[in-house]
This record gives structure tokens, C-alpha cells and sequence, in this order.
């Protein structure tokens, strides 16, 4: 059996449960999805955006899904303690696809700013999510859209109304937990209105050592004038598969950074399509991965420049050691009338050792003539002259090493707006160099 | 404003020169391809039975390929079974077999082209092999090269004279299974170059071939085949031109160079076929698969291109380093203008120790075209202490056109180093005002500066092709600017 053949064959028995547990303006795109994803099947990896993944093999072991939505029995302010210190967030759970709304945090949001379930705000709010749901992430052009909205019945839904700025940082911990091997189909709506700001922190973890495989599809928009900082951490473990496909437009005068880090993980595929909608947008896309032992990440970005004077900026540094391969692909589109923009890309690329592999490849696809748009690749090893400098003033080898990957990565964490992050960051990207799985003090998550 | 307007005549008439048609007597095979096409065109050629059977497997192999279509390319459907695959302008139905003489109407073309074929205008001091649609119209100073053991003639006669070289290397570099193209090409091949230099030889001057395509209704495959033996050296020019006509004509070469130890070749192209009209219409398509193999330690080669012809350009000269310390560069100029679209780059493939590789690109795109730059620097597990530099630039002339960077790198060792820069920008307004200020008008200016621009490049070409093409690109980018 073809990989997407069990899952034409679960969505073809499992509709009817499907759709009983979320909510109509999910359950109204599905069919068009399914339709889409029988003539899209799973992309081969001569599809150019997906020629570093395997996609089919990555789906094609048998999952567990949690359709009927049973109640997993989890606590997770019981077993996550590390809230970042100093920060003070309000802090949210998504068990799975579920979004966690047994104890909510105690600091009140601003009037009007909605952070649930998305299967919640559908019931409560149909027209707001009917307005911007599958919008972004078509179906029609991208196989793990058409299967996540084929499958996905809840996930997260956040609003912040006009003019409204979140102060506290929110931070969402996707928890993955399960006792047999499980699949995941998680969908993050993010909406911004006009002059709304807010700040986010995603954090990733699994608690049981299972196979978990993870779609997740966020789509956000990025209202005028709006800003909108999100930072994705991912820590999970090697059993890990994800597939994650962020959207985002961005409106006139409207600010975005989007950082993606992967400090831990099995198999990683992100996508990140951003388009800038609206004159004088500017947006800020970071990535930094630390891959060992047999992990591979790769991630995909498309800046898609549609309007006038606006800037972006990539910045993705990767630090590969034992037999990790990774994979970085950043298009650069500027479209007709796209006039005065400026755009700059950096992938910056450390090989640790014999077996790792990186394939990179920035592109610039340009069709204004009034633009100023660069990129830049390298990979190469850690300078020899600084690692003598170190070792005549008597820092030991490993220490040394340790020490310049630290710099190296430290660009990529020093783009990073909440200092308290940053310093955790710091602390946790620290750790992983000393081959330390980052477990917290009171924290029995990673095990 | 008469003045002004006279220029823009002359520029608009000058615009490519080379448009002209020779009226010849040619011997044209029926249009169509098949394997009857295939062996009919290797038995006018006289070919022993091994190629013919090289032919025939590659034949089979690309009828069961598709056309690629992953260039950024708007690409004309090709039918191509409307195509004749092999035109012989020297067939004289009369002269059997008198001494073999060329036509004086071919011997014309090529004067007014400037190609010297007469030994005794050859001033310049470079042997060519001149190449009219499928047939090598004459190679010159064949005997002063061979004094010093060298080879340069066409590649049919190289097929009879020097079999066991041809049979050895042909089809070594550029298998026929390489692409859909290579394919076409290695089943109906005519004419092009053959060139042998032995174990220790410097050629003592510079080996050039000249392409033209001639006849209406054909398509031009050749196929140009180098060895350079140990310790050798060679430089090897190459120019093409074809008449102006509102079809599109086929053109589907292979070039493949064998580079063994301490040995050096320079290829150098300054491509210059029809590109179409000011609409975009006619052209030459042009869809080339170049390769060389550095196969000896410490050999080195070199390709510079100049490409400012052609409607389509789908080519990507590439370096196999193989031999350790083996050293590559990849020099490149592409202009587009009107309806013109260019894919076209390089690859280097790292295999051998200390192996080094240079790709430097500049693109240059105005009126409505789209030139692309696309290419792979693949650095294999064993290729410890590899180096590449890379370096992409793209100006834009016009709010219409396009140029983008598609590079691909492809690093599987710790110890190799590997860097790649691009831009992409417009001319900037204070070198124009500069140049204004002092009294150059804006499209001289544009000239200048766009000189300027590929001069690295262009630096790398031997003499006569520098002027050549710095001209070239002055007529490439005339009407493209205001």
C-alpha cells in the first residue's frame, strides 16, 4: 500500500468521527482537502520545495491517531517546570492537538485578545475563523495542507483586536504524549488586527519515548501596522517526525520576526512562506539548528516581496556533527512593482565531522529592477587561528570548540527581542554543545 | 533630434550582423527522426559499425525520455520530428570527385563573418575548424600542428583517421544517458571539432571552431570532443552565428574535454547565435551540455563564456575534479535582452583532494527577458581540503525583466570550504550622473558601466575574443535603455 493510500483510507472511514469532534468551519474545507490530497499525493523529492525530505517515508509507518479525542490522562504544570526564569509569560498548553484548558494562567489578557482552543473559537466566534481559516494554507498547492486540514480538529486559535497591545509575552508548550505511537495534526490560527502587537514563544517537547509524527499548519495574519514576534523552539527527542508549515502575511507598516530553533529533534521539515502583502513590511526570519547523531532538519523559506518598499532579512546558521543531515532552501521572490526593496540572506553552515551533510541553496527570483537583494552561503569548520588563539592561552580543545560553535551560533540567539529568552537561550544552546539534553532543574519532561 | 534618431537607425539595423543568409547548394536530408534517420546520417558519414550502434542506443534512450522543464524557461513546444537533422553545404551533385575545394560562396560567409580561412590572412595566428549547419567546411593549419603531434580536425574524419581515440573518449565525459538533450544529441550528431594534444605538447596557438547554421528548417548538433594529455595545454575558442529567421532552429551540442595530469585547457566561448527579434520571435534555441573531466592530479581547466545570443539558453558548463589538487574556474557574462531567457551556470563537482573550484557570474538582464543563474557545488565524502568560491551578481536594465540566482550546494565533508555571495541591483544613479555630468550620454554610460561590470570576466578571454565580445555587449543592451 502507497503511503497515501492508508490515509485516503482513514479519512474515508473516519469522516463521519472526524467531523463530530470539531467544528464546522474546519469540517467545511475538509472534502475539498481530501479531493486535493488524492490528486496531490505525497510530493516526491523531485518536487523542487521538498527535494532534501523524503516525504512518503516519513509517513508511511502506521500511526495511531487520536480521532475520537479521548481524554489523555496528562497534568503538564505538573511535569513542565521550566518556565523560562525571569520571564514572566502566561503560559498555555497544547497536549497534542488539544489545547489544555483545565487551569489557565492567572494573569488576565487585555480585553479582547482570544487565546484557545481553535475548535472552541469556531463554535463561539464562526465568523472571525471562517474569515481567515484555510486561507493561506491552501490545499490545492501543498500535500501536508491538504492532510492536515483533511485531519486536523483542533489546535490554536489566537486574536488580538485592533490596536491592542499583549505586554506579557504568551507562551504556548506543545506537549507530546502518548502511549502507543501517534500521529498529529495540530492547526494554529494567529490573527493580528490593525496596530495590534504581540509577542509568542512556541515551545516543543514530547514526553514519552513513542514515534510521534506531527503536522502542524500555522497560518498568521499580520493586520497594518501590526508587529508580531514569534519564536519556535523545538526540543523534542529522536523518535520525533514534524512536518510544520507556517504562513504569514504581513500588511503596510507592518513588523515581523519569526525565529525557528532546533536544539533537539528526529526528523524536522519547516516551511515558512511569508508574503509581504503591504508597502514599507518588514520582516525578520532567523533559524538556528544544532543537529548530531542521525537528526535531519530542513527548512524551506519563501519571502514572496508583492508589495513596494519593504525589507527582509534571513539569518539561518546551522552546527552539524556525527551523521546529520540538513538541508536549507530560502527563496527570495520579488515580484513585478515590488520597487525599492531590499532583501539580504545569510545561511551559514559549521560541519563537524566526516559523515554530516548540508545541501543549501538561496535563491533570488527577480522581477523589479529597483531593489537591492544579496545572499550569502558558506560552509566551512571552525577557524584554526582562533582555535590556536585558545589554546595558547590554555583553554583545552573541547572547551575551545565548544566555545567558538557557541559564537558562531550566538548570532542567531542575539536577533532575539526578549532578553530573558535570549538568556535562556543562551543557556540551553550552552548545554546542548556540552552534549547535555537541556533538563531543568524540577522539570521531568525530557527525559 | 535627426542626429539622434540616424543613430538609432544604424544601431537598430547593426543590431546583428550576422543575419544574413548564404545561398549555397546544400544537400538537406528529409525532415523527420527515426532510427532509418539515425543510420542514414552515419552512413553518409561513413562510420564504422561501433558508433553507429552508440548512436542507435542513444536513440532508444531518448525516445523514452521527456523533455525536462525545470529551467526557468518559457520554452517553445519543439516538434521534432519537423527538423532536418543533417544539412551538408560542401555536396556537390556535379563534382564528384575532383579535388576537394570549398565553395567561394561558403569561403565568403566566412570572410564576412571574419573567420580567416585562408592560412595567409590568418594573421591572428589561430587554426579554426569552421562548421556550416552538419559539416566541417575546413580546418586550417592542420599540417603545422601536426609537426608537434597534435590533432585538430573535425570529428567525422577524426572517426576514420583516429578511431581507437574516439571510440575511447567519446561519449566518457557526456554519457548519452546524461540528459534528454545529450541524448538527441549523441544519436544524430554531425560535425564539430576533434582535438588530441600528446604528453608534454603546449599547442603554440589558439585552436578555434566556428559554428554556423546555415539552411533553413535544420538543427545544429555537434559535438566537440578535447583530450589534453599529460602536461599539456591548450586554448580553444569557440564562436557561432546563425541567420535571422522567424522560426526557432535547434541547436543541441555536447562539448566534452578530458583534462589528465599537470595538464591545462582554456575553452572559451563567445556565443552569439540569432536571438530572436525585438518581439521575441525566432531564435535560436539553444540547449548545450558542456563537460570536462580532470582526471589527473594537479590538471586544470577553465571555461569563460560570453553569452549575449540565442532566444533560449539552457547550459551549464561543468568540472568533474577528479585528480587530486585539480583546480576549476567558470567564468561567465550573460546578457538578455528583449524576449531573450537565459538559464544558464555551472557545475562543480568535488571528488578528488585539494580540489578547487572559482565560478564567477554575472548576469545581465533588460527589455522583457529573464536570465537566470543556476548551479551546483557538490563536494563528495572523499574531497577532503576542497575550496569554492562562488560569486553571482545580476544587474537589471528595465522594470520588466528579470533575473534570478538558483544556486545549490551540496557539502558532504568537514574539512571542505565552501562560499557563495550573490546580489542583484540596478544601475546606480550616481554612476550615471557621474558619467552624465562629464558629458557621456546616458546610453554610452550604460555601455560603460556594464563594461565595467563584466570586465572581470572578460579579462579572461584571449584577445581578439575580449574585443569581440565587449563590442558584443554594447549591441546586446543598444535601444535598452531610456
Amino acid at each position: 500500500m502507497s503511503a497515501e493510500q492508508q490515509y485516503i483510507e482513514l479519512y474515508q472511514e473516519t469522516k463521519g468521527m472526524l467531523c463530530r469532534h470539531s467544528a464546522q468551519p474546519l469540517n467545511a474545507l475538509r472534502e475539498q482537502a481530501f479531493e486535493d490530497f488524492k490528486q496531490l499525493g505525497f510530493p516526491t523529492r523531485k518536487v523542487e520545495r521538498y527535494k532534501y525530505t523524503d516525504v512518503a517515508e516519513a509517513f508511511a509507518p502506521n500511526y495511531g491517531l487520536n480521532l475520537n479525542r479521548i481524554a489523555i490522562p496528562v497534568n503538564p504544570y505538573e511535569v513542565f517546570k521550566c518556565d523560562v526564569p525571569n520571564l514572566s509569560t502566561s503560559l498555555y498548553f497544547v497536549v497534542n492537538d488539544q489545547f489544555y484548558d483545565k487551569a489557565l494562567p492567572s494573569a488576565q489578557l487585555p480585553e479582547g485578545v482570544i487565546v484557545g482552543s481553535l475548535k472552541d473559537a469556531a463554535d463561539t466566534h464562526p465568523e472571525l475563523v471562517k474569515k481567515y481559516y484555510g486561507t493561506l494554507a491552501r490545499t490545492s498547492k501543498d500535500a501536508i495542507n491538504a492532510l492536515n486540514t483533511m485531519l486536523c480538529q483542533d489546535g490554536l486559535f489566537v486574536y488580538v483586536p485592533k490596536n491592542v497591545i499583549v505586554e506579557r509575552p504568551i507562551q504556548i508548550v506543545n506537549v507530546l504524549r502518548s502511549d502507543v505511537d501517534l500521529m498529529v495534526n495540530r492547526r494554529v490560527l494567529i490573527v493580528l488586527e490593525q496596530g495590534a502587537s504581540v509577542k509568542m514563544l512556541f515551545c516543543d517537547h514530547a514526553i514519552d519515548d513513542r514515534n510521534f509524527l506531527t503536522t502542524q499548519v500555522i497560518e498568521t495574519y499580520v493586520g497594518e501596522n501590526a508587529h508580531l514576534e514569534l519564536y519556535e523552539l523545538e526540543e523534542t527527542h529522536v523518535k520525533n517526525t514534524r512536518f510544520s508549515n507556517m504562513y504569514a502575511d504581513q500588511q503596510t507598516y507592518s513588523t515581523a520576526v519569526l525565529d525557528n530553533i532546533t536544539l533537539h529533534n528526529g526528523m524536522t521539515r519547516n516551511r515558512t512562506d511569508l508574503t509581504l502583502s503591504g508597502e514599507y513590511a518588514e520582516t525578520t526570519l532567523n533559524g538556528l539548528v544544532i543537529a548530531d547523531k542521525e537528526q535531519q532538519v530542513d527548512n524551506n523559506t519563501l519571502i514572496d516581496h508583492k508589495a513596494a518598499h519593504c525589507q527582509s532579512n534571513q539569518l539561518y546558521k546551522y552546527v552539524l556533527d556525527d551523521k546529520a543531515r540538513c538541508a536549507f532552501a530560502g527563496r527570495v521572490l520579488v515580484r513585478e512593482g515590488a520597487q525599492q526593496t531590499t532583501s539580504q540572506e545569510t545561511n551559514a553552515n559549521l560541519l563537524g565531522s566526516k559523515e554530516a551533510r548540508i545541501y543549501t541553496q538561496p535563491m533570488l527570483e527577480i522581477y523589479a529592477d529597483d531593489v537591492k537583494c544579496s545572499h550569502g552561503s558558506t560552509v566551512g569548520q571552525l577557524g584554526e587561528q582562533a582555535m590556536f588563539y585558545m589554546r595558547q592561552r590554555g583553554i583545552p580543545y573541547d572547551e575551545a570548540r565548544m566555545l567558538l560553535k557557541f559564537a558562531f551560533a550566538a548570532d542567531v540567539l542575539q536577533t532575539i527581542k526578549l532578553d530573558a529568552l535570549h538568556d535562556r537561550l543562551n543557556y540551553l544552546v550552552d548545554k546542548r554543545f556540552r552534549g547535555e539534553l537541556s533538563k531543568c532543574e524540577g522539570c521531568k519532561m525530557c527525559k | 533630434m535627426e542626429e539622434k534618431n540616424s543613430f538609432v537607425r544604424e544601431v537598430a539595423e547593426k543590431k546583428y550582423e550576422y543575419g544574413f543568409t548564404t545561398d549555397v547548394q546544400t544537400e538537406i536530408i528529409d525532415k523527420g527522426l527515426n532510427e532509418d534517420v539515425v543510420r542514414l546520417i552515419s552512413q553518409k558519414k561513413g562510420e564504422p559499425e561501433w558508433l553507429l550502434e552508440f548512436r542507435l542506443k542513444a536513440f532508444r534512450y531518448w525516445q523514452e525520455q521527456e523533455q525536462p522543464d525545470w529551467g526557468h524557461l518559457q520554452m517553445p513546444d519543439i516538434d521534432y520530428q519537423a527538423i532536418s537533422y543533417y544539412a551538408d553545404p560542401t555536396k556537390k551533385s556535379d563534382k564528384q570527385d575532383g579535388p576537394k575545394e570549398i565553395d567561394p560562396e561558403l569561403m565568403k560567409t566566412f570572410d564576412k563573418l571574419g573567420i580567416p580561412l585562408e592560412e595567409r590572412l590568418a594573421l591572428s595566428g589561430t587554426a579554426v575548424d569552421a562548421v556550416m549547419d552538419s559539416v566541417s567546411v575546413k580546418t586550417t593549419f592542420r599540417e603545422k600542428l601536426k609537426e608537434k603531434g597534435i590533432i585538430f580536425c573535425s570529428i567525422s574524419e577524426a572517426v576514420k583517421e583516429h578511431p581507437e581515440l574516439v571510440r575511447q573518449y567519446l561519449g566518457s565525459v557526456v554519457p548519452y544517458r546524461d540528459n534528454y538533450f545529450a541524448a538527441l544529441n549523441s544519436a544524430v550528431f554531425s560535425d564539430g571539432s576533434f582535438v588530441y594534444i600528446p604528453k608534454g605538447v603546449r599547442c603554440p596557438m589558439e585552436l578555434s571552431t566556428y559554428f554556423r547554421i546555415n539552411a533553413r528548417g535544420t538543427g545544429q548538433f555537434e559535438r566537440t570532443l578535447i583530450v589534453c594529455d599529460d602536461d599539456a595545454y591548450v586554448s580553444y575558442l569557440e564562436g557561432c552565428t546563425a541567420p535571422m529567421r522567424d522560426e526557432n532552429q535547434l541547436h543541441a551540442a555536447i562539448v566534452e574535454i578530458v583534462v589528465m595530469e599537470n595538464a591545462e585547457v582554456k575553452y572559451s566561448t563567445v556565443q552569439n547565435w540569432y536571438p530572436g527579434d525585438k518581439d521575441g520571435k525566432g531564435g535560436v534555441l539553444n540547449l548545450v551540455t558542456k563537460r570536462g573531466h580532470l582526471r589527473g592530479a594537479n590538471s586544470r581547466l577553465s571555461w569563460t563564456q560570453v553569452e549575449t545570443g540565442s532566444a533560449i539558453t539552457w547550459k551549464y558548463p561543468s568540472c568533474v575534479l577528479s585528480g587530486d589538487n585539480s583546480q576549476a574556474e567558470f567564468y561567465s557574462v550573460a546578457v538578455t535582452n528583449n524576449y531573450q531567457q537565459a538559464d544558464t551556470g555551472t557545475k562543480m563537482i568535488h571528488i578528488g583532494k585539494n580540489t578547487k573550484s572559482t565560478i564567477i557570474s554575472k548576469g545581465i538582464s533588460a527589455g522583457k527577458s529573464q536570465n537566470s543563474y543556476r548551479g551546483l557545488v557538490k563536494v563528495s565524502s572523499k574531497a577532503d581540503g576542497a575550496r569554492n568560491y562562488s560569486s553571482c551578481d545580476s544587474l537589471l536594465l528595465g522594470s520588466q525583466c528579470g533575473a534570478h540566482t538558483f544556486p545549490y550546494m551540496d557539502v558532504h565533508n568537514d574539512t571542505a570550504i565552501v562560499e557563495h555571495e550573490a546580489t542583484t541591483s540596478k544601475i546606480s544613479e550616481e554612476q550615471l550622473l557621474y558619467c552624465n555630468q562629464r558629458g557621456i550620454p546616458t546610453e554610452e554610460a550604460v555601455s560603460l558601466i556594464v563594461n565595467g561590470y563584466a570586465k572581470e570576466v572578460i579579462n579572461k578571454l584571449p584577445m581578439e575574443f575580449a574585443v569581440e565580445a565587449q563590442k558584443l555587449l554594447g549591441v546586446s543592451l543598444e535601444g535598452s535603455v531610456g
